[in-house]
């Protein structure tokens, strides 16, 4: 992913409407997991990145789940991270 | 340099539930407005706001205006503008209903009627006993409205632009509002906004508290713009806070835990609220709790390296009970305290949740300010709704749910007043010459400065101070220092470095500017919290206790007025509450108690 492309997925991340993901999202960016990741994966968390603050929580928090196995891979690790 | 000028009728900074309905209402008159926001409008915090939006309507029983304009006067504390408050109950029904007809998916009565829930503070027949006034969709009643207003300017033609941060109010030499600079992220240019109406929904500023449950976003960008232009702020010793956050990452721990049975320990683990409140103990009332843990942590007690949180503990209760009755719970407590809370206690702090106090405004939304002997005069072609604003309908403290019915109604009577102020025409007024002077000024800074301070570790120094020094519960020596350090931390603001100078997407940019206006929001808060000498809502002080004489230390005789902290001296100065509602007795003062 190239620069700008990335500073637009932070700043994405960074400021979001609850302050649960801009924690969880920020800490896994910053804390460098997000790097570790194929570009496929990548693809996969901006996916992640796109939806709505309180659908992302719930997958993250536990209360729900999601089918597509890339999407619930990343979300393994978000809830890890 | 050249900016590029784009010119609108109106230009509405921040996109959250304040911004949209404002544009709406201009929009839907025909006038060419431009909303600016650092995300994308469905992104602003008011997304976070679960509780609903309080409105008389009187679908689940009987309910009238005048008994939640009581509740919420009483909920001030009686430092709310009884004018606002009246004018504010009074149309929570029409903007409901408004919101209804944009498609906001509301929970319904079996007969279809909007249904009602009761919440704090709330009630029926002046304060007899609670009432169902809360309307929401489900446990997403921001989220909802947010889209609903969304979609409503997108057919109405209102202009977006997304990942655009305001920087500066435009004011001419005679004090009139024409607009703002903005910088665009993706590319870092600085565009000015010429506008006939500048419209501030900017939201709150909790990012200045070490523990807040705000998003990051809540910057108070509007204040600190209005701040620079010299506009005062006003009440901002008025922020309300929540017994337990998660110490260090500000996530609320839901009251319904202590209500499971937690229990509230210090660093020798004593359940210290057997001696603040030897009956109710930690079912004590919020306020109660908040100043019990505040005085542990002041006394040495607490818990950490720095024995700055005490510990919620729950480790005696059946994990399937926690599980069952408290979802979420475990996982908050592994994902931001990395403790497994069936096993390990929780660490906790007050954590602050809202902004009272604001930009001044009048009920009609325009913002207003001291002028020769007139303590309010409007500012022309400025207006301002939602937390950003003190109109003021909050006082000394906040009911839930009239914070987004304060967004509904004061954003729709700024976006009234804006397009009945130009009505007549009134033309774009010229440009001042040093129009971009300020921030083109700020952003070199930023560029070119060698050797400042870095903006994380300024961002923690103030919020650290906040949190120390002007918390839930305030003590006269604590805030004292407090004034000193964060004039401290203000001239490390005003001399931050970045390493990153690149124009796109520079968030290391974008933070600095941000704590430029988060340090106006800390020094208002703290002078003016250190000013005012008597306990009212939620500004609380260790030397303004409760007594026969000053029943929770309110002293209405000296205080019952609304502090304005000027940012051009720091001084303070003070102006009358508004006792006169519009159409009804005004509410008389009384001691508050629930």
């Amino acid at each position: 992913m190239d620069r700008a492309n990335y500073e637009r997925l932070r700043w994405r991340c960074i400021r979001r409407a609850l302050l649960e993901l801009d924690i969880t999202l920020t800490r896994f960016l910053d804390g460098g997991e997000f790097d570790k990741l194929n570009d496929e994966q990548q693809q996969a968390f901006v996916e992640l990145a796109d939806m709505e603050d309180h659908d992302l929580w719930d997958l993250i928090n536990g209360r729900a789940e999601i089918d597509d196995p890339r999407l619930a891979s990343i979300v393994t690790l978000l809830r890890k991270s | 340099m050249s900016i590029p000028v784009l010119k609108f009728d109106a230009v509405i900074v921040g996109a959250g539930g304040a911004g949209l309905r404002s544009a709406i209402q201009l929009s839907e008159a025909g006038l060419k407005t431009a909303v600016l926001s650092k995300v994308f409008p469905t992104r602003s915090h008011t997304v976070a706001a679960q509780g609903g939006v309080a409105a008389s309507l009187g679908n689940s029983e009987e309910d009238h205006w005048t008994w939640h304009m009581y509740d919420t006067v009483k909920g001030s504390d009686w430092l709310g503008d009884q004018d606002a408050i009246e004018f504010m109950c009074r149309k929570a029904n029409e903007v409901v209903v408004e919101l209804e007809h944009y498609g906001m998916p509301f929970d319904r009565t079996d007969d279809g009627k909007i249904y009602q829930r009761p919440f704090g503070g709330h009630m029926s027949n002046f304060g007899e006993k609670p009432v169902r006034r809360s309307c929401a969709a489900a446990d997403r009643t921001g989220h909802a409205m947010l889209h609903a207003m969304y979609q409503r300017n997108v057919k109405a033609n209102t202009q977006f632009f997304v990942e655009w941060m305001a920087l500066d109010l435009i004011r001419d030499e005679e004090g009139h509002v024409l607009g703002v600079t903005a910088m665009e992220m993706e590319t870092g240019q600085i565009v000015i906004f010429h506008a006939r109406a500048t419209i501030f929904a900017t939201g709150g500023a909790g990012r200045i508290y070490y523990s807040s449950t705000n998003a990051f976003i809540n910057t108070g960008d509007g204040l600190g713009m209005a701040a620079r232009a010299g506009i005062p702020l006003e009440d901002m010793e008025f922020w309300q806070f929540h017994p337990t956050g998660v110490a260090g990452a500000g996530v609320l721990i839901t009251e319904g835990v202590r209500g499971e049975g937690g229990i509230l320990r210090n660093s020798s683990k004593e359940r210290f609220m057997e001696r603040y409140a030897p009956n109710a103990k930690d079912l004590a009332s919020r306020d109660v709790v908040s100043r019990a843990m505040t005085t542990e942590i002041k006394e040495g007690r607490g818990c950490g390296v720095n024995k700055d949180y005490v510990l919620l503990d729950i480790t005696h209760l059946d994990p399937a009970t926690i599980m069952k009755r408290l979802p979420g719970i475990h996982e908050i407590g592994l994902q931001f305290a990395g403790v497994d809370c069936l096993k390990e206690p929780l660490p906790v702090v007050p954590t602050c949740h809202y902004m009272m106090g604001g930009i001044p405004t009048h009920y009609s939304g325009r913002v207003v300010m001291p002028q020769g002997s007139d303590m309010s005069a409007v500012v022309p072609g400025f207006y301002a709704g939602g937390e950003c604003a003190c109109a003021s309908v909050h006082g000394a403290n906040r009911l839930g749910t009239n914070s987004l019915l304060d967004l509904l109604v004061f954003g729709k009577s700024a976006g009234d007043s804006a397009v009945e102020d130009l009505k007549g025409g009134r033309a774009h007024r010229e440009l001042p010459k040093d129009v971009a002077d300020r921030t083109l000024a700020r952003i070199s800074a930023l560029d070119n400065r060698k050797g400042g301070a870095n903006v994380h570790e300024t961002r923690l120094a103030m919020q650290r101070t906040m949190q120390d020094h002007a918390g839930v519960f305030r003590f006269s020596d604590m805030l004292k220092e407090g004034v000193s350090k964060i004039l401290e931390v203000e001239k490390a603001a005003r001399n931050l470095e970045i390493k990153d100078k690149s124009k796109a997407w520079n968030t290391a940019r974008t933070e600095a500017l941000e704590m430029e206006n988060l340090i106006e929001v800390a020094k208002a808060t703290m002078i003016s919290a250190e000013a005012r000498k008597e306990s009212r809502g939620a500004h609380v002080r260790d030397d303004a206790p409760d007594t026969a004489e000053f029943p929770n230390g309110r002293n209405d005789a000296v205080w019952l007025k609304h502090t304005l902290f000027s940012p051009v001296d720091n001084s303070i100065s003070y102006k009358p509450v508004n006792m006169q509602p519009l159409t009804v007795e005004p509410v008389a003062l009384k001691t508050r108690s629930y």
